[in-house]
C-alpha cells in the first residue's frame, strides 16, 4: 500500500521550561484525514507537544512543517513576523481543555468572530458560516446563548465549531473532555467521531481510551517528554512493548477501558 | 467658639461659581486623562519594547513626583520651550497627565488579569495581538475597571483644588478669595469640604450605577 505524503511533519522538537526538559527530540508525521491520539501519564509532555505544533508554545528546537511551510519561518527562511505567524496558525484549529470560549459573546458570535475579524468577511457571511458550523455540532438551537448559559458539553462543541469556522487543515484537541462532567463526555466525543468520519485530520491528546481505541487511526504513547511507542490502536492496546506503556495501560484498566 | 453664619450665608452662593469651575476642570481633565490612560495603557501591552519603556517612564515619573510640582512644571516650564498655556489649560493638562498615568496602570492591570486562555483562544483562530486586545480582552476588562477608574476620577476631582496655586478660579481658589476679604477661614474651609464631599458623593453614585449597567457574563 502506498502511503500518502504527510500533511504535518514534526522534526526533532525540543522544549525546556527553565531547567526542566519537557520535550526531547519529538518526531511525528500526520497524514491527511488521519486521526492521531496522543496518550500518556500527566507530565509526559503531551499537551506541550500539542501547543508547540501551532506555536502557542514556541519550541526551542526543531521544525513543524505543514503544507510546505515551516511554522515560525517565512519561505525564504527568515523568522516569521507576528502577522505571518498568525496566518500560519490558521492551518490549525485548537480545542482547549477548558473550552476558552469568549464569555462576552454568544455562541454565534464566538464562532463568527474569526471569520469576521481575521478573514475579514462580511457580517452576514460570517454569521451564515457560524450557523452552519454550529449546526454541524448540533447546537442550532443555542445560537444566541452566552457560554455561561450552556453546559460544559455544549460549550466544548461551540469551541469545536469555532475552530471549524476557520477552515483549518488540522484540528488539535487538548484533552477536550477532561473538564467535563461524565454525563457530558459522550456528546463531545460523538461530535469528534463525526469529524473523523468526515475525513477531518485531527491530533487528540486524551485520557479517553475508548475514543483512542475506537476512533484513532494511530495511537502515540508519550513518556518523559519522548514518544516511546506508536502504532495502530489494536497493537498499542493489545500488544504493548515498552514497559512504561504496559504499566500505563495496566493502571487505566479498571477505570476507562 | 463663635461661628459666623452670616459669612456662610454670604459665601455659599458665591462659591457656586467655583463649583462649576471645579466640575468643568475635573470633567475635561477626566476625559483627557481617560483618553491618555487608555491609549498608554494599551500601548504598554502592545509588545513593542520601545513603546513599553516609554510608557513605563511616563508612569514612573508621574508616580514618583508630587502633583504640585507637575502643575508648576507644566505652568512654568512649558513656556521655556515655547508652549505658553493659559492657567486654565495648564491646570487641566497637568491633571490629565497625572491621572492618565494612574489610569494607564488600571487599564494594564484589568486587561492583564483577563484569563490567559482567552488570549490563547484568540491567537489560535489567527488573531494578532492588536485584535486580541481589541476584540477579546478589552470588552472583558471594562467592568472590573470601573471601581478603580472611579477612584482615580475622585482623586482627580480632589486634586483639582491644587490648581488654586496657579490662580485657576475653582472652588478652593474661590473660597480663599472670600477668606482674604472676610477672614473666616474655619467657616469657609468647612463649606469647601462639604461642597467637595457632595461632588464626590455624586461621582460615587454615578459610578455604582454605571457598574451595575455593564454586563456580566
Amino acid at each position: 500500500m502506498v502511503m500518502p505524503p504527510a500533511l504535518l511533519t514534526i522534526r526533532s522538537i525540543s522544549k525546556r521550561f527553565g531547567d526542566r526538559t519537557v520535550l526531547e527530540g519529538i518526531n511525528l508525521d500526520v497524514r491527511q484525514g488521519e486521526t492521531v491520539t496522543i496518550i500518556g501519564a500527566s507530565g509526559s509532555g503531551k499537551t506541550t507537544l500539542l501547543r508547540c505544533i501551532n506555536w502557542l508554545e514556541r519550541p526551542d528546537h526543531g521544525d513543524v512543517r505543514i503544507a510546505n511551510e515551516i511554522i515560525g519561518r517565512t519561505l525564504d527562511g527568515r523568522a516569521a513576523s507576528e502577522g505571518e505567524l498568525a496566518r500560519q496558525r490558521r492551518h490549525f484549529g485548537f480545542v482547549f481543555q477548558r473550552f476558552n470560549l469568549f464569555p462576552h459573546l454568544t455562541a454565534l458570535e464566538n464562532v463568527a468572530l474569526g471569520p469576521r475579524r481575521v478573514l475579514g468577511v462580511s457580517r452576514a457571511v460570517a454569521e451564515a458560516r457560524a450557523i452552519k458550523e454550529l449546526a454541524r455540532v448540533r447546537l442550532e438551537e443555542h445560537l444566541h446563548k452566552r457560554p455561561s448559559q450552556l453546559s460544559g458539553g455544549q460549550q466544548q462543541r461551540v469551541a469545536i465549531a469555532r475552530a471549524l469556522a476557520m477552515d483549518p487543515s488540522i484540528i488539535l484537541f487538548d484533552e477536550p473532555t477532561s473538564a467535563l462532567d461524565p454525563e457530558l463526555v459522550q456528546e463531545v466525543l460523538d461530535a469528534m467521531r463525526g469529524l473523523a468520519a468526515e475525513g477531518m485530520t485531527m491530533v487528540v491528546v486524551t485520557h479517553e481510551m475508548r475514543f483512542a481505541r475506537g476512533v484513532a487511526d494511530r495511537v502515540v504513547f508519550m513518556a518523559d517528554g519522548s514518544i516511546v511507542e506508536e502504532g495502530p490502536p489494536g497493537i498499542i492496546f493489545e500488544n504493548p512493548q515498552d514497559p512504561r506503556l504496559q504499566r500505563f495501560l495496566r493502571h487505566l484498566e479498571p477505570a476507562s477501558t | 467658639m463663635f461661628f459666623d453664619w452670616g459669612v456662610v450665608a454670604y459665601a455659599a452662593p458665591l462659591l457656586a461659581h467655583g463649583v462649576v469651575m471645579t466640575l468643568q476642570v475635573s470633567i475635561v481633565a477626566g476625559i483627557l486623562g481617560l483618553a491618555i490612560g487608555l491609549l498608554t495603557g494599551l500601548a504598554s501591552l502592545s509588545g513593542i519594547r520601545a513603546i513599553e519603556i516609554l510608557v513605563r517612564a511616563y508612569v514612573d515619573f508621574v508616580r514618583g513626583t508630587p502633583l504640585l510640582i507637575q502643575i508648576f512644571l507644566v505652568f512654568f516650564a512649558l513656556p521655556v520651550v515655547g508652549l505658553r498655556l493659559p492657567e486654565y489649560w495648564a491646570g487641566v493638562a497637568a491633571l490629565a497627565i497625572n491621572s492618565g498615568a494612574y489610569i494607564a496602570e488600571v487599564v494594564r492591570g484589568a486587561v492583564g488579569s483577563v484569563e490567559k486562555g482567552q488570549s490563547e483562544a484568540a491567537l489560535s483562530i489567527g488573531m494578532v495581538r492588536r485584535q486580541v486586545l481589541w476584540w477579546v480582552l478589552m470588552p472583558q476588562a471594562w467592568r472590573p475597571m470601573v471601581p478603580s477608574l472611579t477612584n482615580d476620577l475622585i482623586t482627580l476631582t480632589k486634586n483639582s483644588s491644587l490648581l488654586s496655586v496657579i490662580s485657576v478660579y475653582e472652588l478652593t481658589r474661590a473660597g480663599q478669595a472670600i477668606i482674604s476679604t472676610h477672614f473666616a477661614p474655619f467657616e469657609i474651609y468647612l463649606l469647601l469640604a462639604i461642597y467637595y464631599y457632595l461632588l464626590i458623593a455624586a461621582l460615587t453614585w454615578a459610578s455604582r450605577r454605571l457598574e451595575r449597567s455593564l454586563p456580566t457574563w
